[in-house]
């Protein structure tokens, strides 16, 4: 063999053994719940092989499915905005600080390592009926009761924030270190006031980390289904609670494929926008 | 100078910090009450609900599953990582935009998506919800993350010292045992501890994954949640955050000295 064909083959040698597994394991069985989506579930035993299209007849006609994945994707964007409007300004201070910018970063990258159903329950401390804030409130004398302050949209909201709101800050930060300041002070030399330049100059060049960090919060809380099994109430589920309802406690397979299938394709559309406008390296930068 | 907007921005930012590490610092306060309850008022100080973790068997084989699993996706979601990395990065592979975008979908994949098509087709297949499954579902998501961070560090690494080893007579091999893999190290560390760490952390994958009777820290607290916080949960949730704060610390220090040995 010659020494160009050998080059040519190496890297399909390293990469095989990735590229293997994701195949199997990722993407055959992607096609795999798509074929099962059109089984039919039987009561006793084998879900029943064949084409019949029941469960997408449910999944997409029912009015119970539809109204659970629009208020999934409502409080997906809100969780996006809230970050977005706490985290620009956070990643803005960390980029043009005159202090240790990587001690900063790290220091709000700290509890992103720390564990999620944990930073989830922690809520339950501060806003239970005997949280901190309830015994500040109650030993302040502000009120005599305690508040019922948990289990509701807004703190499934609250834990949403708190758990994706360092991936905001570091793609906006990675974005915001990229530009060059001399670019600002030109605007300034040049008659604009600092706001302007930061409208016209900074901000417009910030928008790719903006964007990525938007569509890492965005996909991830809408595919959650653990914060509000733990910060929400009878009512808050979200549609990755009917996936794992329908998977794990009914076992209705074929149409916990169907709705899986349903999440994946409106999260797909979102993705595949970004890619068409931004394409993936942006997200790489972010996460890298 | 900077005006008033600056001192806006940097309130803003304390109080975002605070927002984050509140309910951290919560945990860890209540962790050492001495109160039967796991919440409020602190009736004193006391490290009772360290022992009673430390004596909880369920918890502490909860802990053994977690580290062995751990374990083992980062060995191999490392491997995997660190072979294809070097790939993209070493040579001029056809389709690499392509091959880039397929390594990191496992992230844009919902993890919920994910886990139930894993776990639908290897039922399928004749392997029911088993050890061996939640392995092969932790190494999946974690993969991404090692390419993207192995990736980063490796595209650092000069090809000069590697071309100056072979000319001086050393054979492929050797070049890479003894000039890349210590140059690459660093990089391999981190992807290693970032797999550990969120193979470590996971939850939602593994409540489709993991069989019966089978429980690992995240989803024995999860458990424990549907009762009350007891104060066990927040002595386990403070041992967690020692644990997954100091680990990415202590990794860090050991990539930076080891970096400090490769380059002097």
């Amino acid at each position: 063999m010659s020494v160009e064909a050998r080059e040519a083959r190496q890297p399909w040698i390293l990469l095989s053994p990735a590229l293997t597994a994701l195949v199997l394991l990722l993407f055959v069985p992607l096609l795999f719940i798509v074929v099962y989506s059109f089984w039919l579930r039987s009561a006793a035993g084998a879900d029943q092989a064949g084409f019949y299209l029941d469960n997408w007849r449910e999944a997409l006609g029912d009015a119970f499915y539809r109204d659970i994945l629009l208020g999934t994707l409502r409080i997906a964007a809100i969780t996006t905005l809230v970050c977005a409007l706490m985290g620009y300004p956070a990643a803005y201070f960390i980029a043009r600080s005159k202090g240790n910018k990587v001690l900063l970063l790290l220091l709000l990258m700290l509890p992103f390592w720390i564990s999620y159903i944990i930073r989830t329950m922690s809520w339950i401390n501060i806003l239970g009926t005997s949280g901190a804030l309830n015994s500040v409130l109650l030993s302040l004398g502000i009120v005599s009761e305690p508040l019922r302050m948990l289990y509701n949209e807004t703190t499934v909201i609250l834990g949403l924030v708190h758990f994706l709101l360092p991936f905001m800050v570091l793609n906006v930060y990675v974005s915001l270190d990229g530009i060059d300041t001399n670019l600002e002070d030109a605007a300034n030399s040049l008659g604009a006031t600092r706001w302007q330049a930061f409208t016209q100059v900074t901000l417009p060049l910030s928008l790719p980390g903006l964007a990525a960090g938007g569509l890492l919060c965005f996909v991830l809380g809408a595919g959650t289904y653990i914060t509000p099994l733990v910060l929400g109430g009878p009512r808050d589920a979200m549609f990755a609670n009917l996936v794992y309802e329908a998977i794990i406690t009914q076992l209705n397979w074929p149409l916990g494929s169907a709705l899986s299938l349903m999440l994946l394709a409106v999260l797909g559309v979102l993705v595949a926008i970004y890619n068409r406008y931004l394409g993936m390296a942006q997200l790489a930068k972010g996460l890298g | 100078m900077r005006g008033w907007g600056w001192h806006a921005i940097t309130l803003w930012t304390l109080l975002v910090y605070g927002f984050m590490f509140l309910p951290v610092g919560v945990v860890v306060l209540l962790s050492f009450n001495a109160s039967q309850f796991g919440s409020f008022p602190m009736t004193g100080l006391s490290g009772r609900w360290f022992v009673e973790l430390w004596n909880n068997d369920a918890i502490m084989r909860a802990f053994r599953t977690s580290l062995i699993l751990g374990l083992l996706t980062a060995v191999i979601s490392t491997t995997l990582g660190v072979l294809a990395s070097l790939a993209l990065v070493r040579y001029r592979v056809p389709g690499r935009n392509l091959i880039s975008t397929l390594l990191i979908a496992p992230i844009l994949v919902p993890e919920v998506v994910l886990a139930v098509a894993l776990l639908l087709f290897l039922n399928f297949l004749g392997l029911p919800k088993s050890f061996p499954l939640l392995l092969a579902g932790h190494v999946i998501f974690t993969l991404p993350f090692v390419v993207l961070v192995v990736q980063a560090r490796l595209v650092s690494i000069k090809r000069d010292v590697e071309e100056a080893a072979l000319s001086l007579g050393a054979s492929p091999v050797q070049t890479f045992f003894e000039v890349t893999l210590p140059l690459m190290m660093p990089a391999v560390a981190a992807g290693a501890l970032f797999a550990f760490t969120i193979s470590f952390d996971d939850i939602t994958g593994t409540l489709f994954w993991k069989p019966g009777g089978v429980e690992t820290v995240p989803t024995q607290i999860f458990s424990m949640l549907r009762n009350s916080i007891s104060p066990e949960i927040n002595a386990l949730g403070t041992v967690m955050i020692v644990f997954t704060v100091g680990l990415p610390l202590l990794g860090a220090a050991v990539a930076r000295r080891l970096a400090q040995r490769g380059g002097g």
